[in-house]
């Protein structure tokens, strides 16, 4: 599953972006940040603030419960600032 | 509809002119053209990021969504990435219509979509640091008045 970050999520984690192989049993995206949030320091640090982060599936905003399939691609980033 | 997703310049001029040539019922052509703001609260730069795709993609369908509320005969929205100075067009917005409330409206009604959907985060330079920028409770509440009661 490719696993996107955008913004000071990219810069605390330190790359943009992850292939990875899912552990069985996650199957939404708040399961899928729980996992995450173990990987390294700066995944936990990136997603210590639940509030702040946002989710798109697919490149659609996407909750916390949006189910996940293998093959998606899915991207954390915090709430946007553009115009 | 046109929307472009770009690190380059755009004429605001020549995107108006455009939107104009669609029809001869079109009777208004409404404009919005967002900037770097400088001064003394200002920025240096500032560098915008963006999720390929995805911008594209929301962008659409918000596009699509005015469509829906408004009968509107044309629409341009672009939108710049990269590092940007104060005094730089970031922007660009456009709607044509028959008339101009539906222009008004559905001008507004882009940018304020834009700025709370739009998958685009702004790091600014300051005094040798710099810090992303946080969303705006107002931005939101601006976007919030567009929500339908259905």
């Amino acid at each position: 599953m490719k696993v996107l970050y955008f913004a000071w999520l990219r810069s605390r984690i330190g790359v943009g972006e992850e292939d990875l192989c899912l552990p069985a049993g996650i199957a939404t995206v708040g399961e899928l940040i729980n996992w995450l949030k173990t990987r390294s320091p700066g995944h936990a640090a990136a997603f210590s603030d639940a509030g702040l982060v946002r989710a798109a599936v697919n490149q659609d905003y996407a909750g916390l419960d949006h189910p996940l399939r293998p093959g998606d691609e899915v991207a954390f980033f915090p709430p946007v600032t553009g115009g | 509809m046109t929307v472009r997703v770009q690190r380059e310049d755009f004429d605001p001029g020549a995107e108006i002119a455009a939107l104009g040539v669609g029809g001869t019922e079109i009777g208004a052509v409404a404009s919005f053209v967002g900037l770097v703001r400088g001064g003394t609260d200002g920025v240096a730069a500032m560098t915008l990021e963006h999720y390929p795709g995805m911008t594209e993609r929301q962008i659409a369908a918000m596009v699509d969504e005015a469509c829906r509320r408004w009968p509107l005969d044309g629409a341009t929205v672009i939108h710049r990435f990269g590092r940007l100075t104060p005094g730089d067009r970031i922007v660009f917005v456009g709607v044509a219509s028959r008339h101009r409330a539906a222009a008004f409206a559905a001008c507004e009604f882009l940018i304020d979509w834009l700025k709370t959907r739009a998958p685009f985060w702004k790091l600014e330079e300051g005094a040798g640091t710099s810090r992303w920028v946080e969303a705006k409770d107002e931005d939101d509440a601006r976007a919030k008045r567009w929500q339908k009661e259905d």
